[in-house]
């Protein structure tokens, strides 16, 4: 259950297009179920109060869609970002992606989102309806009379359960109260991969990236991927297409988009949301955070705008690429 | 000639202004390292993109290192520290995907040290010998 309700926010949106703050707004609509929330561009407050939606399925981070919005927009673009949302919004501003001053960002807090497929491991399939009251979601099937009640912690998206911080780390109006950088244990899968053995690690992955379908949806949502032209679009670079089960080529997609990510990535986990094939892509991005925090010292992409990204920097006193695996295993 | 004896092929990155000469000194002193040893020559050890090493790996290379100048002493005055920031961060992950620490390896080896060179890629291929042939990383598509 969200802290603010979807009507606080469509008035904010209602009242700054018609003050002509902004131009437009960046919101959710439904998609094809009630459950598949997309984002959508409001240009009329009409359109706001009919389609707005803001419920448990409103993952979607709208930072990278700031990159192409305000290309398009002559004023200011209004966008609704949570916590997690406004980091990805610092490190885009840090690359120079697009531009602040086109941008209206209105921080709201966010308790959590809910992942589709754990509940409909739950609530089976079919889902007409869900329904959000109170802590719970009643989920209404095309094959049961009487809705399922879910507790709605149960059913968190990954990044969610470790989520790294209720802190807005930008925005220039807030609704509700700021909240505080957390404590995750989002490293704890990553430290339990380390501890495997090679062997095991190998099939664990080979496990996970050989469902891999190369959709590119990992990489098109992706808020650190915003380069215009990418390597994976070359039908030269030998990682274009779907290779046989056993191939290195989901290896060396999956190893090369991560490396491009590293020291920007701000394990937003949208990569790990939208992965059709559910592989758990997050665990490749937060093991180059861990490293990165360990050899050359704790830093968080997009926490300010304007610091310098650890692959892009470096001391005199490194550590040599020999050295990473000693006092390992 | 024994036709199936194994030998692993090697892949070794030189920057132009060290490691390359460094070849080179080994050559003009005699110094015998491994004839599977198949130097690439780039202008500095930087400029090799971690996708390189793996599409090495991808047609078939048995192991992959990439030989700079010193840390200190790059002609770009830089670029072996980004070197080596990104193959630590790069050599860790592969190890996270189960791949052998063995195969790949970064060396920072002067245009003095000849002798160096030499021994580090005699070092270096048996090594990888060691390991046998690379399954994990190859792609069947590339297969001759």
């Amino acid at each position: 259950m969200q802290k603010v309700m979807r009507d606080v926010l469509v008035e904010k949106a209602v009242s700054l297009l018609s003050d002509g703050t902004v131009d437009r707004v960046l919101g959710w609509k439904r998609g094809e179920f009630s459950y598949d929330i997309t984002p959508a561009v409001f240009e009329s407050a009409d359109k706001i109060r009919d389609d707005f939606v803001w419920n448990e399925f409103c993952g979607a981070n709208f930072s990278k869609y700031l990159v192409a919005q305000t290309k398009k927009t002559e004023g200011k673009l209004l966008v609704f970002l949570k916590p997690c949302d406004t980091y990805s919004f610092n490190q885009l501003l840090t690359e120079h992606r697009f531009d602040r001053e086109k941008v209206y960002a209105v921080g709201i807090p966010c308790e959590g989102m809910a992942d589709i497929a754990k509940l409909k491991a739950i609530a089976g399939d079919g889902i007409s309806s869900v329904e959000s009251d109170g802590g719970k979601l009643c989920v209404t099937t095309v094959y049961e009379d009487a809705p399922v009640a879910v507790d709605a912690g149960e059913v968190l998206l990954e990044r969610c359960v470790n989520c790294k911080s209720k802190k807005h780390a930008a925005y220039d109006e807030l609704i509700g109260e700021e909240g505080e950088v957390l404590e995750s244990g989002r490293f704890d899968e990553v430290e339990k991969l380390e501890k495997m053995t090679a062997d095991e690690r190998f099939a664990f992955w080979q496990n996970e990236l050989s469902r891999c379908i190369r959709c590119n949806a990992c990489r098109d949502v992706c808020p650190a991927c915003t380069c215009e032209k990418c390597v994976f679009n070359n039908p030269a670079s030998g990682a274009e297409n779907k290779a046989a089960a056993n191939s290195f080529e989901e290896k060396m997609f999956h190893i090369i988009r991560a490396f491009h990510v590293a020291g920007r990535c701000t394990d937003c986990g949208e990569c790990s949301r939208v992965c059709p094939q559910r592989i758990p892509l997050h665990l490749l991005n937060r093991k180059f955070i861990k490293d990165i925090d360990s050899f050359y010292g704790e830093y968080q992409a997009g926490a300010e705008v304007g610091s310098r990204a650890p692959l892009v920097s470096y001391t005199k006193e490194d550590i040599e690429p020999s050295e990473v695996f000693d006092g390992r295993e | 000639m024994q036709m199936n004896e194994y030998k692993p092929l090697i892949v070794a990155f030189c920057c132009n202004w060290c490691s390359y000469a460094g070849a080179d000194l080994a050559g003009n002193n005699r110094l015998s390292y491994p004839a599977d040893v198949k130097i690439i020559r780039v202008p500095c050890s930087c400029r090799v993109n971690p996708m390189f090493i793996l599409r090495a790996f991808q047609r078939g290379a048995d192991g992959v290192i990439i030989c700079g100048c010193h840390p200190g002493d790059c002609h770009y005055t830089s670029g072996n520290y980004y070197t080596r920031r990104r193959m630590a961060l790069l050599f860790s992950m592969l190890d996270y995907l189960g791949i052998e620490r063995e195969r790949t390896r970064v060396e920072w080896v002067s245009a003095a040290e000849g002798a160096k060179f030499a021994a580090t890629m005699n070092d270096f291929a048996e090594k990888v010998a060691a390991l046998g042939e690379n399954k994990r990383l190859e792609d069947l598509r590339c297969k001759k």
